[in-house]
C-alpha cells in the first residue's frame, strides 16, 4: 500500500487543484441543468466545501473506504468516482452506478472504495464503523471514513456510532462539514456546543477543529487521523468549519442566509485560496490554470454528453435486483 | 388579525389540499392554546413543503417550534407533553423519515393507553407518496408498517374537502393519529370546501362515486387514477363505484362490504407495496364476511414488492397507472 506523504508534491498538489476546479464545474453545470429543467430529480450542492470534500477524501489510500452523504459528490472524485458516472446518476440512465433506481448524489462504487449512501441522516456513521469492524476483525490495516453534515450531529446514531467506534477502537475517521445550516436551520439552533469537535471529549477521541476552506490543513489533519486509525490508534472526530455557499437543495434561494455572510465567505473561496498557495509557490501561473481548466471543461462537457445520450433503463428493472442472487 | 392566505370569506372557497390542511391547523391553533408544533425548518422557512408558512409570526416560536434533526427525540418529546395534556402535532420533512423515530411511534406512543389508561392525543404529520422523481428515499408510503401496530390510527385522505375534516379530527382525537399527506395532491388538487368549521370522522370510508358493476377500494393520490378508470369504463359500459378508504386504521369494514353486496367484484387500488399490506386485510375481510357476495376474485393492483427507483421509466413502471386498473376491469368482465 502506498502511503501518501504528509506533505504533498508538486504532482498531488495539481492533482488536487483539478479535482476542486472538476468538483465545482461539475455542480455549476449541475445547476444549471436542474434550473433549465434538465434533470428529473434534486440537486444538493457542496459548493464552498471544495477544500473539505477533497482534502479529506484525498488522505484514504487504495483499499480505505468512504461513506459520503447527500452533499458530497466531491468526496467521491478522488477515490476515482468520474464525471461521466455523477452525470448519469443525475439524468438517471441505465448506465448509472444505482442502474438509474438511486437519485442525486447517493450513488458510491465498493470496488473503489465509496459507499450509495441513503438519505437518512446519519445512517452511514454506524455504517463505516461496520466496515472499520470489519477491517480490525480480519487484520486488516484499512480505513474507513465517514462524512456528515453538522446538522446530522444532532441524531441518536451519530453519537451511539462514535461511542462504540470508541470503546471497540475501531480504525475509522468521522467528518463533520459545520457548514452554517441545516437545510434553513442555523448552527446555534442545532446545538449549544461552539463546536462540534468539543463533542470528541464524550466519547474520549481526539476531536480536532479545521479550517474548512483550507485544503491543505484539510488534508493533513485528516491525514494524521487515518494513518493514526490504521495503526490502531482508533477513531478521531474532526471538525471542518466552512459554508454552504449555495441553497439546501436546487429549489431553495436560501433567502434566510444573511447576503453578508455569503460575501465574507465569498472572500474565504477555497479554490482561489489554493490558486493563491500554488501561485506563491511557483506552481501555478495564468497558463497553467488555463489548461487545468480547458481538461476540466473537457470532462464535464464529454460527461453531459455522455449522460445525455445514454438509454434510460427499461421499465421492468424496476422489480429487479430486490435480493442477491 | 390572521394573516393566513387563503382566508375565505363566506360560502365555500376553492382551495388546494396543501391550504386546506394549512387552513386547519391554523384554525386548530386558534380554538385550543394547548396545540402547538414540532419538526424540522417549520419556524420561519415554513417548512420543506410550506404547510406553516407563516405560522410562527402569527402563534409565535413556543408554539411553532424548530428541531434540530432528531425525529426519535421530538416524537417522544410530542408523546411527553400529550400526557401532561397538551396537544402536539408534530411534522416529519418527508414520511420517508418516520422510521427514525419508529420506536418511539409503535413502543411508547401506541402503547401507552393500553397499559395505564391515560390518552396520548398527538399528530404525526408526514408528507409521504411517489410520482415525483424523488427515488427511494423521498416517495414512500409507509402507510401499511403503522397500520399493523394496534393503538395508533392512521388517516389519508384524497380530497382537499377531506384532508381539511380529517386533520382536525385528528387533533381532537384522543390517540396517536399518523396522518399521511400525498405530496403529490398538496398543489395538484383542488375543491370548493366549506369556511366553517367542520370535522370528518376518522374510520370512515366514502364513496366518491357511485356504480353498479365493479368496486374499487381506495384511497389517497391513487383516488385520481381510480376515477379515471371509472370514466373510461364507463364508455365501455361497466359501471364502477370507487369507495375512498380515508382512514386505513381502523377500516371502514360496512361501507367496504355494502359496496361488495351491491357489485360482487371488488379491486382494491393502492400506491404501497403490493405483498402483506392493505389490500391483503381488505381481501381478507371480504373473504371472511362476504363471500357470499362475490362474483369473481378479489384483484389486488399496487406496486410491486421493490423499493420505489428514481428514473422516469422505472417509476412509470413502479406506480399502478389507469391502463392497469383498467386490465383487473377486463379480468373480472369475465366473471
Ligand atoms: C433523519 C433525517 N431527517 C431529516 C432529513 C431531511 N434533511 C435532509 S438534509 C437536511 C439538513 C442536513 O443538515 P446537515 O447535516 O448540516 O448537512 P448539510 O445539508 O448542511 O450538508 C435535512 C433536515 C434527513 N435527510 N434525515
Amino acid at each position: 500500500m502506498q502511503v501518501k506523504p504528509l506533505d504533498l508534491g508538486t504532482k498531488e498538489l495539481m492533482d488536487i487543484y483539478y479535482l476542486m476546479r472538476l468538483g465545482r464545474a461539475i455542480e455549476d453545470r449541475l445547476n444549471l441543468l436542474y434550473k433549465g429543467g434538465r434533470l428529473p430529480g434534486a440537486i444538493y450542492l457542496g459548493t464552498g466545501q471544495e477544500a473539505i470534500e477533497i482534502g479529506a477524501s484525498y488522505a484514504l489510500e487504495q483499499g480505505d473506504v468512504l461513506a459520503p452523504t447527500h452533499r458530497d459528490m466531491m468526496s467521491q472524485l478522488p477515490r476515482g468516482i468520474t464525471p461521466r458516472e455523477v452525470f448519469l446518476q443525475h439524468y438517471a440512465r441505465a448506465g448509472s452506478l444505482t442502474h438509474g433506481k438511486g437519485e442525486d448524489n447517493y450513488q458510491g462504487d465498493l470496488k473503489r472504495g465509496t459507499f450509495a449512501t441513503v438519505s437518512m441522516l446519519p445512517d452511514f456513521y454506524p455504517v463505516a464503523a461496520g466496515a472499520a469492524l470489519a477491517f480490525k476483525l480480519r487484520r486488516e490495516k484499512r480505513v474507513a471514513m465517514a462524512y456528515c453534515g453538522e446538522g446530522s450531529t444532532s441524531v441518536g446514531d451519530w453519537h451511539e456510532a462514535i461511542n462504540v467506534a470508541s470503546v471497540l477502537n475501531l480504525p475509522v475517521v468521522f467528518v463533520v462539514i459545520n457548514n452554517g445550516y441545516a437545510y434553513s436551520t442555523p448552527v446555534y439552533k442545532e446545538m449549544k456546543v461552539a463546536n462540534v469537535a468539543d463533542r470528541a471529549c464524550a466519547y474520549a477521541i481526539p476531536g480536532i477543529i479545521v479550517d474548512g476552506n483550507d485544503i491543505i490543513e484539510c488534508y493533513q489533519e485528516t491525514k494524521k487521523a487515518v494513518e493514526r486509525a490504521r495503526e490502531g490508534g482508533g477513531p478521531t472526530l474532526i471538525e471542518a468549519k466552512t459554508m454552504r455557499m449555495r441553497g439546501h437543495a436546487g429549489h431553495d434561494p436560501a433567502t434566510y442566509v444573511a447576503k453578508d455572510i455569503i460575501d465574507l465567505w465569498t472572500e474565504r473561496d477555497p479554490i482561489v485560496r489554493f490558486e493563491n498557495y500554488l501561485t506563491e509557490r511557483g506552481l501555478l501561473n495564468e497558463e497553467s490554470k488555463k489548461e487545468v481548466v480547458g481538461r476540466v471543461n473537457e470532462a464535464v462537457e464529454d460527461a453531459v454528453n455522455f449522460a445525455e445520450q445514454s438509454p434510460y433503463p427499461e421499465g421492468k428493472e424496476a422489480v429487479g435486483d430486490v435480493y442477491a442472487a | 388579525m390572521s394573516m393566513q392566505p387563503n382566508q375565505s370569506q363566506d360560502g365555500q372557497k376553492e382551495t388546494l389540499f396543501i391550504d386546506a390542511i394549512s387552513q386547519a391547523l391554523w384554525e386548530e391553533m386558534e380554538r385550543d392554546p394547548g396545540i402547538f408544533m414540532m419538526g424540522e425548518d417549520i419556524g420561519p422557512y415554513g417548512g420543506a413543503f410550506k404547510v406553516t408558512k407563516g405560522f410562527i409570526e402569527h402563534f409565535g416560536p413556543e408554539r411553532i417550534i424548530d428541531m434540530p434533526i432528531a425525529e426519535e427525540a421530538f416524537t417522544g418529546m410530542a408523546v411527553g407533553a400529550a400526557l401532561m395534556g397538551m396537544r402536539p402535532v408534530i411534522e416529519y420533512q418527508y414520511a420517508d423519515f418516520i422510521s427514525c423515530a419508529w420506536d418511539q411511534i409503535v413502543n411508547v406512543a401506541a402503547k401507552y393507553h393500553y397499559r395505564t389508561r391515560e390518552a396520548v392525543p398527538m399528530v404525526m404529520r408526514a408528507p409521504s407518496g411517489a410520482g415525483l422523481r424523488a427515488g427511494p428515499f423521498h416517495s414512500q408510503s409507509p402507510e401499511g408498517w403503522f397500520a399493523h401496530v394496534p393503538g395508533l390510527k392512521v388517516v389519508m385522505p384524497a380530497t382537499p374537502y377531506d384532508a381539511k375534516g380529517l386533520i382536525k379530527a385528528a387533533i381532537r382525537d384522543n390517540n396517536p393519529v399518523i396522518f399521511f399527506e400525498h405530496k403529490y395532491l398538496y398543489r395538484r388538487l383542488k375543491e370548493q370546501i366549506p369556511a366553517e368549521d367542520y370535522t370528518v370522522p376518522i374510520g370512515k370510508a366514502k364513496v366518491q362515486r357511485e356504480g353498479g358493476d365493479v368496486t374499487i377500494v381506495t384511497y389517497a393520490a391513487m383516488l385520481q387514477t381510480a376515477l379515471e378508470a371509472a370514466n373510461k369504463a364507463q364508455e365501455k359500459g361497466v359501471s364502477v363505484e370507487v369507495v375512498d378508504l380515508r382512514t386505513i386504521y381502523p377500516l371502514d369494514k360496512e361501507i367496504i362490504l355494502n359496496s361488495v353486496a351491491k357489485t360482487g367484484k371488488v379491486i382494491m387500488l393502492y400506491e404501497d407495496t403490493k405483498t402483506l399490506g392493505i389490500g391483503a386485510e381488505v381481501s381478507a375481510i371480504i373473504a371472511e364476511e362476504a363471500f357470499e357476495s362475490l362474483d369473481g376474485p378479489v384483484l389486488r393492483v399496487a406496486s410491486p414488492d421493490a423499493p420505489i427507483p428514481y428514473s422516469p421509466p422505472l417509476e412509470d413502471y413502479y406506480l399502478p397507472q389507469v391502463d392497469d386498473v383498467m386490465a383487473a376491469i377486463d379480468r373480472l368482465a369475465a366473471y
